[in-house]
Order: C-alpha cells, then sequence, then structure tokens
C-alpha cells in the first residue's frame, strides 16, 4: 500500500505539490491525469525518492520513505519507474539493460540474470531482440524494453510517467497492450496518462490533477463520464 | 647545382641513440597524458563547483592552458619559475609543462563528455535501485569514456607532437636528439626524414589501436 499525506514539495520558490492526499491499494490501478505542470512527475519521483519533499509523508508498506534512516535504494526495488523518454541505457544491449540491475542490486548471478532478462523480454514481445542496442530499436520497442528493465527487478508496484506521449501513433497501442497485460496480472500501477480512454478502460480510480493539488477523484469511468468539478469538465472536455 | 647524395648508413649506425630518442618521447608522452587525465578529472569537477576559489582556479588553468602557446609553457617551467627559486632539470620542466598543457585541454574534452550523458540516464538507473556509485560505474561513466575516448587519443598525439619543443631547452628527446646527430654528420634531411617517420609511425599506430579498440567497446550509441 502507499500512503501519501499532506505532502508539499517545492523547487525553489515554486510551490509544485500543495497537499497530496492519495491512497493506493494493492492491486490498484491509479491513473493521474491533469494540465502540463500540475505537478504529476514530480509526485512520482516524490514517491520513489529521486526528488525530495518539504513537508507531508509518503509511506510504501510501512515505509516512511523520506525518513532519514530509511536505506532509499533498498526501497526503490519495490518500485519501478517509467519515463517518457524510455531513458534505455544506450551502451548496453538490451538483454544486458535488463539484467544490469538484478546482477548489480540483487547480485543474481550473471547467468540467471541473463535468462530473467531473456523471459521478461520475451514477455514484452522482444525476445528476438535481446542483442540489439537500444538504437537499434524503435520508440515502442525501447519503451517496452524499459517495461521488462523495470519487471525484472519483480517490484510491487510500477510507477509509469506518460510512457506513451513520447511514441508515433501507431506505437502506442503495442505498449499500452503491455499494460494492460500487467494490470490484468494485478501489478499495483500509479501512472499518469494522457490516454484518457486506456484510463477509463484500465483504472480503478482516476484522479485530476490541478495547480499542485487532486482537484478531483474518484472511480474511472464515474470521473471521465461524469466529472463533478468544473475543472475536471474542462479539461476532459478539452481532452476528449 | 643538386649535389646532395643521400646517405642512410650514417642514420643506421645511429639508430640506437634515436630509438632511446623516441622511447624518451613516447615516455614523456605517456607521463604527461596520465598526470594531464587525473588533473583534468579534478579541474573539470572544479569547474562545476560552487566553491568560487575551486571554480576560479580551473577557469584559470584551462585558459591559460589552451590560450598560450606551448613553447611559452615550456619556458616558463624552465625559466620562469627559476625566479621562485624552483630550478627544475630540462626533463622535468617539459614533463610538467606538457602534462599542464594536457590537463586544460583534457578538462574540457572530459566536461564534455559529462554533459552528452542526459541526467534522466542517473534517474532511471537510481529508479531500478542501484546506488550512486553503481549508477556512475555502469552507466555514466562508460558513456563519458564513450564520448571523449577519441578526443583523448587526439590529445595524446597533440602531446606527443608537443614534446619536440622540448630541445629548445636541451632535452634531447627524438627532435632534440636528431638535431644533435645531425649536425655531427651533416646529414639533415636523412635524420629528419627518419624522425619524421618515427613520429608518423607511433601516432598512426596510435590511432588504429583506439580505433579497434572503440569498435570493440563502444557498439552502442553510434548514433544517440
Ligand atoms: N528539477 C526541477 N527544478 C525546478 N523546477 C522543476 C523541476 N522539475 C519540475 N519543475 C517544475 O515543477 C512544475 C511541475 O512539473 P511536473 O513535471 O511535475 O509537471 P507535470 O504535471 O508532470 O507536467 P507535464 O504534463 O508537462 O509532464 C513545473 O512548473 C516544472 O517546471
Ligand atoms: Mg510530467
Amino acid at each position: 500500500m502507499i500512503e501519501i499525506q499532506e505532502v508539499h514539495k517545492s523547487f525553489g520558490s515554486l510551490k509544485v505539490l500543495k497537499g497530496i492526499d492519495l491512497t493506493v491499494e494493492k492491486g490498484e490501478v491509479v491513473c493521474l491525469i491533469g494540465a502540463s505542470g500540475s505537478g504529476k512527475s514530480t509526485l512520482l519521483l516524490c514517491i520513489n525518492a529521486l526528488e525530495s519533499i518539504n513537508s507531508g509523508k509518503i509511506i510504501v508498506d510501512g515505509i516512511d520513505v523520506h525518513a532519514p534512516q530509511t536505506n532509499q535504494d533498498q526501497l526503490r526495488r519495490k518500485l519501478g519507474i517509467i519515463f517518457q523518454q524510455f531513458n534505455a541505457f544506450p551502451h548496453l544491449t538490451a538483454q544486458q539493460n535488463v539484467a544490469l540491475a538484478p546482477r548489480k542490486v540483487l547480485k543474481t548471478p550473471t547467468k540467471y540474470a541473463q535468462a530473467l532478462a531473456q523471459e521478461h523480454l520475451a514477455k514484452v514481445g522482444l525476445g528476438d531482440k535481446l542483442d540489439r542496442y537500444p538504437a537499434q530499436l524503435s520508440g515502442g520497442q525501447q519503451q517496452r524494453l524499459a517495461i521488462a528493465r523495470a519487471l525484472a527487478m519483480e517490484p510491487d508496484y510500477l510507477l509509469l510517467d506518460e510512457v506513451t506521449s513520447a511514441l508515433d501513433p501507431e506505437l502506442v497501442g503495442e505498449v499500452l497492450d503491455t499494460l494492460r497485460m500487467l494490470a490484468e496480472d494485478g501489478m499495483t500501477m500509479i501512472a499518469v496518462t494522457h490516454e484518457i480512454p486506456f484510463a477509463r478502460e484500465v483504472a480503478d480510480r482516476v484522479a485530476f490533477f490541478h495547480q499542485g493539488v487532486i482537484h478531483e477523484i474518484g472511480p474511472a469511468k464515474e470521473l471521465i463520464n461524469n466529472p463533478q468539478q468544473q475543472r475536471t469538465k474542462e479539461f476532459l472536455g478539452n481532452i476528449l | 647545382m643538386f649535389e646532395y647524395t643521400f646517405q642512410w648508413r650514417v642514420v643506421w649506425k645511429h639508430w640506437p641513440q634515436l630509438l632511446e630518442a623516441g622511447l624518451l618521447t613516447l615516455q614523456l608522452t605517456i607521463l604527461s597524458i596520465i598526470i594531464g587525465l587525473v588533473i583534468a578529472s579534478v579541474l573539470a569537477v572544479f569547474r562545476d563547483s560552487s566553491n568560487p576559489f575551486a571554480k576560479y582556479l580551473s577557469v584559470t588553468w584551462v585558459a591559460l592552458a589552451r590560450n598560450t602557446p606551448a613553447l611559452l609553457q615550456i619556458y616558463m617551467a624552465y625559466f620562469g619559475l627559476g625566479a621562485f627559486g624552483i630550478h627544475l632539470s630540462p626533463y622535468t620542466a617539459v614533463l610538467g609543462a606538457v602534462a599542464f598543457n594536457n590537463a586544460g585541454y583534457l578538462a574540457e574534452i572530459l566536461r564534455g563528455g559529462f554533459s552528452t550523458v542526459p541526467a534522466s540516464q542517473k534517474f532511471a538507473a537510481r529508479g531500478l535501485g542501484l546506488t550512486a556509485t553503481q549508477s556512475y560505474i555502469y552507466i555514466t561513466l562508460p558513456q563519458v569514456l564513450q564520448a571523449v575516448f577519441l578526443p583523448i587519443v587526439n590529445q595524446v598525439i597533440w602531446a606527443m607532437l608537443a614534446t619536440s619543443l622540448g630541445m629548445i631547452i636541451g632535452l634531447q628527446e627524438l627532435t632534440g636528439m636528431t638535431t644533435f646527430l645531425q649536425s655531427q654528420t651533416f646529414r639533415p634531411f636523412e635524420f629528419y626524414f627518419v624522425a619524421a617517420c618515427m613520429y608518423l609511425v607511433i601516432a598512426k599506430i596510435a590511432t588504429m589501436l583506439a580505433q579497434i579498440v572503440a569498435a570493440h567497446m563502444f557498439k552502442g550509441g553510434a548514433d544517440k
């Protein structure tokens, strides 16, 4: 379970998160929607401590993420994160990209890590691309590589930041299919997305971000089909 | 009238001296690059330091090394430092000056190398649970090395050529020794020709080795 309590975060004088409260249960899929600059990416980075917070608390499976005594490197193993810009490691093959963290972080012997990488790459449809370098893969393939890389650490949660918005339209489908499959497998996910139909279909709940707060949150279909707040209506009206 | 007849045998006779001088040139080159790299790594970090002294030191060093003649740098090391009671041997003066020069250029090369690795790479690595050190060793450094490898090889060659200025203060590296030998034997063309070939061969071998190594080590980010 991820519990986010009254989280505030500023960059210098710019207040980005102004009191976020959100609890995500095991097995739940929550989509975050909202305008550019409303703080969605920042929240994801705060959840796995890639960014610090100014006040409030984030608790993952009972562990206070930002407490000084918390081992954040260890905590991040639980929390896979996937970014808009893929961030494949360009100097490593697909297989090496996936095997690196199990080898170095979990100390999995190389042979097993390679087998693990092969298995996860096959799962996202890249079983025949093991020795390709990222530069030799399409955007959609690179993003699926990033998903396989995160899954190889067997995380309990996935944080997804607009994982399809850097893709050509015809490649969006293949990545969304992969995420759909994960959701069906019961993976807990917090996904920032602009793919409203996807959110409606896959998410349990949708949260609408506006100027650093969660302006409205509710069951996915209800919130998208029948938003209560004026701002939510305007946002969905513009995007659909 | 063109009366000059080539005599190569005299060069052959002095080959051991040439070879020894060539090895001295090679040694100076390698040492000056190693020292230069060590200092450059520090300068590159200092450059973006919040400590104004560190930053100023780095900026000044790079500017002086890159914008003043290498010959002047050698004169400064050999004659100039004498004013402060520091008397260096020709060998130390040349090594120091060329290393000083290398450090300035290499610092800029390294800085450029680091700037080619986007911050998001580190985020991705840390997001997988790698520690800061692991992320540096397995993700950042290999990409920096890839970016700086060939520029550094160019600097090695430049350093080798710069050591020839050492002859001006009496160091018998390859150019100095060659000048000495031709003045003894009155065979300038033969000696300078052979010395030129030696420089060329060393530089070519270094470049070729580097390209072979690069082709094996850096298969990934050809077009990043
Ligand atoms: N490292 C940083 N330093 C300073 N300001 C930052 C930093 N990261 C984000 N910001 C600022 O914080 C605000 C929120 O950014 P964030 O990326 O969280 O928004 P977002 O909701 O993800 O937007 P988008 O939909 O465009 O991705 C923006 O104004 C952004 O410029
Ligand atoms: Mg964002």
